[in-house]
């Protein structure tokens, strides 16, 4: 590759959009994913694009990087046309891409990753070190400090985003793409990340950040365009706009961005956890003895930045995962340390990771509704699977949840993910359990079933159930907890009543930063 | 419209995916193998009809097609159930020949029992045996990380030695060289086809088809209850589909393992019935005779449903029986022709399964779109 040329080709026109999209139109099968969408990014600024799940961001995205080609439409880059068909097209032009799950190689060092795919030249040392000297300079440029020669793998998320940001700037991108770049980072690394995004932008470089994070996408763009349905449905100028007018951009209709709740009526306690200690699968320590209690008729959140053990957590209370030490007990009984679930004893899950876990995505929604289930005899006539009956159930069960569309017999992996959640919690809420386990519920949901979601979790607080919420939102964490447990380096780092916790508290012992918790390093 | 959600043909509609995928697949095998006939100097169009007639075009023709199809189909469902969680069972050639020695212990050492009792032990015995051979890699696979391609395929050698072993050492008739066993007694024979049907004044010409044909379709309808209509079946799917949910949802992924392992090597086993029980009536060396393999072959062509497996164990059947009236009509289309024609066959349903898969969605696109 020859991209020292490349570099070239592409100098700033003025005036001209940096990137300008022509009525891009794209169709999977029977899915619609852009409607005729036009976009005019201008050079030097930071551009926003908000809209819900399936709005077709990413969709827009990848045509623009060359992963999907639109079925009609025109790419301009500064001003000329552009035929991108591949991603190396796409660099040639000088467009970088940061990805919301990292394309990096865990055991390379960073500077072996930013020259992944620009090795120049047979020999690698020639290219290392004419990496290392640009690295430093790109460092000092946008205050991307990297350790040059640590390994990938052993860096926080916040610094592996700098790699891919390096990597992008590395390969002479003038127009940098990052798709949902927080949804990992702490807020203190989020808002290093905006720092140097303005930065980018103070030196000429112009940035599309797509996000469903309204907030923070009023706090750093210039510009913003809001998606809806496949159509590019508003631009706004983000100093003539407000977080209100976007959210109901986004889905059309108002959105109630606060949930309505009354004071909870705590009972007895429902799940308790005494000194448990769980490990990962290699064996390590990821959750150093927490112990804590929730309560009938409360919603006890557990805020954190992903990978502080939460999520050992859950899957040690779910059984998923075995207990190394200390006890759970549900409704005042221990349960047995080992790995079967305990559904039969009133403990409902709602899997982080609903594709991988929560459903079977080659199965239709109905096999799905009943995973975990499988085995209740209400779904069986003799030994064999009462299909009529699954089918009403998860139909009644869909109507329940505005599950659309509302069809049993529709493969899971074809609904959308605000769908499929609902679906899982259609199956986990209906059976009427005692303590509700929650993970991420709303992960990649779009506004409109965040809503209906966290009514329903109010709504089950409210019917009696102990209710353990863990989030990496933190809006929903406040939103929706009446305690709020923070965890840190696999222990409990403070805990707040609702309404008592700011968000930069939070922030600050999310981040490790808190003199209430107790101090632990980084796992 | 149904529309395929999943895997390299994501967003095709079911028909394409069921009928005209496979339909393009054997249309460029027979393409080629067309090519190779007219190469050697034939012509590709007699060829044809002759190996239709030769699948089809006579009463003892149709008998010798069903008669291979129902080696197909059992070791067809066999790979298809393992697929179905998640593992690619190599090993039905090994499994079918171990299932083989259990049949015959039964045919040989309980034949003073009457038909009755050595029909369902025969059964048995093919079935245990295969699945206890089956059993080893499974567990090595659930509880020991061993790859199950590579602990099958060893099997199978393991198989192989055995056997020879066993049919030159052990079950030899005495007095005699061959490797094989002595003749099974004639109460110890599944009955052919046309016998049994004669029996009830139906007359159809002679074919070594035998009533192991209806064992295999009834394994077919077994196989399609147990894996969309039982709880069983459901876990082993699951398991099969996504580990994580199956232990979210309280299934123990390495069991599930074992009992698709355990049916897989069953179904397999009972490929000895149809050769050993049904026509040889002894137990001889090497008799299953690469239908093992051609099961992988058969189960994906058949995407893995019984109903699919049967059409695909239809037409390897045809391939099978036709290819030797083409080798016997047409001399200069040897034996081995019709094997590189069968190869191809399999190449293209098996190896190549989703080449034309971009070329269907253009073209649906198109038709769409224009």
């Amino acid at each position: 590759m020859s991209f020292p040329e490349t570099r070239r080709n592409t100098p700033p026109t003025a005036d001209a959009p940096a990137v300008e999209l022509l009525r891009i139109d794209k169709r999977f099968g029977t899915v619609h994913a852009n409607r005729e969408v036009s976009l005019s990014v201008a050079p030097g600024t930071i551009h926003g694009i908000v809209g819900e799940n399936g709005a077709g961001k990413s969709t827009l995205m990848s045509i623009l990087y060359g992963f999907y080609r639109a079925d009609r439409g025109e790419i301009r880059i500064a001003g000329r046309p552009a035929a991108i068909r591949n991603s190396e097209e796409a660099i040639a032009a000088g467009i970088g891409m940061v990805h919301q799950h990292f394309m990096l190689v865990d055991t390379f060092t960073v500077v072996e990753n930013v020259i992944l795919g620009a090795e120049g030249g047979r020999l690698l040392a020639s290219g290392l070190h004419r990496a290392r000297s640009e690295l430093s300079e790109l460092a000092r440029e946008y205050a991307l400090d990297v350790p040059p020669d640590a390994l990938v793998g052993d860096l926080p998320v916040g610094l592996q985003q700098r790699v891919e940001i390096l990597k992008a700037l590395y390969r002479g991108a003038e127009i940098l793409v990052l798709d949902e770049p927080t949804g990992t980072l702490a807020p203190q690394e989020a808002d290093h990340l905006f720092r140097i995004l303005r930065r980018l932008k103070a030196q000429g470089k112009t940035v599309i950040l797509i996000t469903h994070k309204l907030r923070e996408i009023m706090a750093v763009t210039d510009r913003i365009s809001v998606m809806r349905q496949g159509r590019m449905v508003a631009h706004r100028d983000t100093s003539a706009t407000t977080v209100g007018e976007l959210a109901e951009l986004m889905v059309g209709r108002r959105v109630l961005s606060e949930v309505k709740k009354g004071a909870a009526k705590p009972g007895r306690d429902l799940l308790s956890v005494e000194n448990l200690r769980v490990c990962d699968d290699r064996g390590l320590i990821r959750v150093h003895e927490v112990s804590f209690a929730v309560r009938a008729g409360e919603i006890v959140g557990i805020a954190g930045v992903a990978g502080n053990g939460q999520s050992e957590l859950l899957e040690a209370l779910a059984g998923l995962r075995p207990v190394a030490r200390g006890r759970i007990l549900v409704a005042g009984e221990p349960v047995g340390a080992g790995s079967r679930l305990r559904r039969h004893l009133g403990l409902a899950h709602v899997p982080e990771d609903r594709r991988r876990m929560g459903l079977v995505m080659p199965f239709e929604a109905r096999e799905s509704a009943i995973l975990g289930h499988h085995d209740d005899p209400r779904y069986r006539r003799v030994a064999l699977f009462d299909w009529a009956t699954i089918s009403r159930d998860t139909a009644s069960k869909m109507d329940a949840f505005d599950v659309r569309p509302a069809d049993p017999r529709r493969i899971t992996a074809a609904f959308s993910g605000g769908n499929q959640q609902k679906l899982v919690l259609a199956r986990e809420f209906e059976r009427d359990p005692l303590v509700l386990l929650v993970g991420q519920p709303t992960r990649g949901v779009d506004i409109g079933a965040i809503e209906f979601i966290h009514h329903r979790l109010v709504a089950m607080r409210d019917a009696g159930k102990a209710v353990l919420l863990v989030s990496a939102e933190l809006d929903e964490i406040m939103g929706l907890s009446d305690r709020i447990l923070v965890m840190f380096g696999g222990a409990i780092a403070g805990e707040f009543p609702a309404g008592r916790a700011t968000e930069r508290e939070l922030g600050l012992l999310m981040a490790g930063a808190g003199s209430a918790g107790r101090e632990r390093g980084a796992p | 419209m149904s529309v395929v959600a999943t895997g390299p043909a994501a967003g095709l509609p079911r028909w394409a995916v069921l009928g005209l995928l496979p339909a393009l697949n054997l249309l460029a095998a027979f393409a080629i193998s067309g090519l190779i006939v007219l190469l050697i100097g034939e012509n590709p169009w007699e060829a044809v009809r002759l190996l239709v007639w030769g699948a089809f075009g006579f009463q003892e023709a149709i008998g010798y097609t069903l008669f291979y199809a129902t080696n197909f189909i059992f070791t067809g469902l066999a790979v298809a159930v393992a697929f179905h969680c998640g593992l690619f069972n190599i090993g039905g050639e090994g499994q079918a020949y171990i299932g083989g020695l259990g049949m015959a212990l039964v045919c040989l050492y309980l034949d003073f029992l009457p038909f009755a009792l050595i029909a369902p032990a025969a059964v048995a015995g093919a079935a245990l045996f295969g699945a206890a051979w089956a059993f080893v890699p499974a567990w090595l696979q659930a509880y020991r990380g061993s790859h199950i391609v590579i602990t099958t395929i060893m099997f199978n050698f393991i198989a192989a030695a055995v056997m020879a072993y066993l049919l030159v050492n052990v079950m030899s008739r005495p007095g005699s060289m061959e490797p094989e066993s002595r003749d099974f007694a004639p109460h110890a024979r599944l009955p052919l086809m046309h016998e049994a049907l004669g029996a009830i004044g139906i007359d159809i010409a002679a074919s070594p088809l035998n009533l192991s044909f209806l064992l295999a379709l009834l394994c077919c309808g077994a196989v399609w209850v147990f894996m969309w209509h039982t709880p069983a079946g459901y876990r082993l799917r699951t398991a099969g589909a996504s580990q994580s949910a199956a232990l979210y949802g309280g299934i123990s992924p390495a069991r599930q393992i074992i009992v698709a392992m355990l049916v897989s090597g069953a179904l397999a086993g009972c490929m000895s019935l149809n050769e050993l029980m049904g026509v040889q009536h002894r137990l001889v060396l090497e008799f299953t005779a690469g239908y093992g393999f051609a099961g992988i072959a058969v189960a994906l062509m058949g995407r893995g449903h019984p109903v699919g497996i049967v059409i695909a164990s239809l037409l390897f059947g045809a391939l099978y029986q036709g290819g030797a009236e083409l080798s016997f009509e047409i001399p200069s289309i040897t034996r081995d022709m019709v094997v590189v024609i069968q190869g191809l066959v399999i190449l293209f349903a098996g190896a190549l399964e989703f080449m034309f898969v971009p070329a269907v969605r253009a073209a649906l696109l198109r038709g769409r779109g224009g």
